[in-house]
């Protein structure tokens, strides 16, 4: 029993060294990851936020086609939707810089 | 090589020996490499390194920067899975070989038990994959979408293999357990019913991340809650701590698997809470009227139901650790906890297509509604004048029925009229680009409809179901509903592996024979049990099964019979397959999502390499 603990102990040892071992270059990496420069990210949320806008715009006029959105509702949701489509593509359009802030989509 | 030593019934290996027997078929005894305690963590863990791997190679691209967290988790999953194989279970023990093993408990030689546990595992092992998609994106801090796109079809996957399983569970327990119902609230067919229930909260609280980029914080919780809740299952159904018919082994795996849930747990809300600040969205919910809104609610029932199942589940441990009283939590507290919240959630499969993203007005709501509430009512009304106000629940379940089934119809058929008229074409060529182009909300539509499927069969079964005891001497007969059932007489045969009682049985039906039914028991030699083997004739047209247990049987000849009528309950084996459908439609490939996705994501790589 004595025997089976101590081999126990050994095992989980080594295999905590070995996490540590294999984890250190992850754990480094994490750290470069969190100094990431804040354009970067910037950029990846604009990309998608430009995907939900223009996925949002495709659903309403598929919507207000099929009835669901009546055509009040349209006249006061495609307005905002457009324009924050129109804001991210300017946001996203190259000019030798990448943005420093997200859109404001209710702006 | 567990197979191998099954087939060869080698019964050199404890765990062959213990679960099989000279005289099991063969299928059954390659079905015990998952019946018993050591088998199934095997197979927890074959299937978790075979899903793990398959996740991480096809998922190598898209989320390259995520995999070196994603890896260790799923790793690190395995490891434990490893370990307990190693020093606390194994199935690779061995002995002198004993002259025959003990054979299988009776009640899972059933043809639905080669399939009802590896789909659960299936399901269980693979919520580990948006777990560990999860958890790894937090860590590594790349909380965009990327990871839910990873994992959404792993996701489904595992939640179509769970739901399906349950199911299968379900007919198992109906044609093997036989006391006439599908669904006992054990606590294990519970421990399966809790991750798919958060698991079904979370396919749809995503849908409002990836286009409102909301409730972030809300699905990183779900997903370590459902991944938190198979585990659990799995210590339920192995660990033999609560006494169900499903905990058929007993063992030591009990304080290593609390120790691991309790560590997974910790870590998950340790990481969860370290993330907050970046996981907050900004976006703020528009309107109370709004899909989104509806998807909030249909996650609140949703949540309150698996939590309320989970207190049923726990408060007999929890009595039993803090009182030293043993009690046991009955169908009565889940029947009313599923009824206080499925029916909101049945209600709102029906709103909730039918309101727009964003913000609907009521004005635009109710014309929406009209249609779907106007078939509802007219089947209140019917259902009243036909009699079946016997049963509120069954009224009120009915007519929800009908109104999402209506709302799901309205919204095929609007849909189909809105292609037609931008694309043109013919009707079943606009119905086909409406779904191919939009798999997910039309996939989703066709598993609403698998639900209400299972909801009039359940209400069915619960509300308008007929039992009948009697004890017959041959050519007597009894009444049951519409049938009339003449006893002929009892024989008994020898089987494969048990000695065989029937008791024959004549059905009739508004004067019209039937035919014979034989409901008994079988009596396993190796065994040494004996089982109830029921009789079960389905009508498919009408829907209802004629199901007979022959309870007794009587030294002077006569034999005590239960006969149950139970309406619609075929409809609850037909949804199974219409979920698999959807679930299929759901997950099938959508090339043009794939491209989009591809451009996106290869501007975030160009980014990442940068």
């Amino acid at each position: 029993m004595t025997l089976e603990l101590v081999g126990l102990a050994l095992g989980a040892a080594l295999a905590a060294l070995a996490v540590v071992f294999v984890a250190g270059p992850l754990l480094r990496e994490s750290a470069r990851g969190e100094r990431r420069a804040p354009a970067d990210d910037a950029h990846v949320r604009l990309l998608e936020q430009r995907d939900r806008a223009l996925a949002a715009l495709k659903e309403l006029e598929f919507d207000h086609r099929t009835g669901k959105v009546s055509d009040a509702d349209y006249r006061a949701l495609v307005g905002p939707l457009r324009r924050e489509v129109a804001g991210v593509l300017q946001a996203l359009r190259p000019s030798g810089k990448r943005p420093k802030r997200e859109v404001d989509v209710h702006a | 090589m567990l197979l191998v030593a099954l087939a060869g019934r080698d019964f050199s290996f404890v765990y062959v020996s213990r679960s099989t027997s000279r005289e099991l078929p063969l299928g059954y005894t390659l079905a015990s490499f998952w019946s018993g305690q050591a088998g199934s963590l095997l197979l927890w863990f074959l299937v978790l390194t075979g899903v793990g791997s398959a996740a991480v190679a096809l998922n190598r691209r898209l989320v390259r920067d995520v995999l070196p967290w994603t890896v260790p988790i799923l790793a690190g999953v395995g490891t434990f899975f490893a370990f307990l194989l190693v020093v606390v279970a194994t199935p690779f023990a061995t002995q002198v070989p004993p002259v025959d093993g003990a054979g299988m408990n009776p009640s899972l030689q059933n043809p639905y038990m080669l399939a009802h546990p590896p789909l659960l595992y299936l399901g269980y092992v693979g919520l580990t994959v948006p777990f560990a998609f999860a958890m790894a994106a937090l860590a590594s801090r790349r909380i965009d979408e990327r990871w839910i796109v990873a994992t959404r079809r792993w996701t489904l996957a595992a939640w179509t293999f769970l739901g399906f399983g349950i199911l299968l569970g379900a007919k198992w327990a109906y044609e093997e357990v036989g006391w006439g119902g599908w669904y006992a609230w054990d606590p294990v067919e519970n421990a399966a019913l809790m991750p798919w229930l958060v698991a079904t909260a979370f396919l749809h609280s995503v849908m409002v991340q990836e286009k409102k980029n909301m409730l972030r914080v809300w699905n990183v919780v779900l997903v370590a809650l459902a991944f938190g809740l198979s585990l659990f299952g799995t210590f339920l159904t192995r660990s033999g701590v609560i006494n169900s018919i499903h905990s058929f082994t007993q063992s030591s795996i009990g304080p290593w698997f609390l120790g691991f849930i309790a560590l997974v747990a910790a870590a998950s809300t340790a990481l969860i809470l370290w993330r907050l600040p970046v996981l907050r969205s900004r976006t703020r919910l528009e309107s109370l009227v709004s899909r989104e809104a509806a998807f909030l609610y249909n996650n609140l029932f949703l949540v309150a139901l698996a939590l309320t199942v989970l207190w049923g589940v726990i408060y007999p441990l929890v009595s039993e650790a803090v009182r030293g009283v043993a009690v046991t939590v009955g169908a009565p507290y889940y029947d009313f906890f599923a009824v206080v919240f499925g029916l909101p959630l049945v209600l709102m499969m029906g709103i909730g297509p039918l309101v727009a993203w964003r913000r609907a007005s009521l004005k635009a709501l109710a014309a929406s509604l009209a249609w779907p509430g106007g078939a509802a009512l007219a089947t209140g009304v019917a259902l009243l004048l036909g009699g079946a106000g016997s049963s509120l629940l069954g009224l009120v379940g009915y007519t929800f029925a009908v109104f999402v089934l209506a709302a799901i119809v309205l919204e095929f058929a609007r849909g189909t009229r809105a292609r037609r008229a931008l694309s043109g074409g013919s009707w079943s060529a606009a119905l086909g680009t409406l779904v191919a182009r939009n798999r997910r909300r039309y996939g989703g539509y066709i598993v609403h409809a698998a639900i209400v499927l299972l909801v009039v069969g359940a209400v069915g079964i619960g509300a308008f179901g007929t039992t009948r005891e009697a004890r017959l001497t041959r050519g007597e007969t009894m009444q049951v509903g519409a049938y009339t059932l003449r006893y002929l007489g009892s024989e008994q045969t020898r089987g494969a592996n048990a000695v065989e009682l029937r008791a024959g049985l004549a059905v009739a039906r508004g004067g019209d024979e039937l035919g014979v039914v034989r409901a008994g028991k079988n009596r396993y030699l190796a065994e040494q049990q004996t089982s109830n083997e029921v009789a079960i004739r389905s009508d498919w047209l009408r829907g209802e099964d004629l199901f007979v247990i022959a309870d007794q049987f009587n030294p002077d000849g006569s034999v005590y019979l239960k006969v149950l009528v139970n309406p619609l309950v075929n409809l609850i084996w037909l949804a199974g397959l219409v979920f698999v459908a959807g679930a299929l439609v759901t997950m099938w490939p959508d090339a043009r999502e794939q491209r989009r996705l591809a451009r996106r994501f290869a501007d975030e790589g160009v980014l990442a390499r940068a």
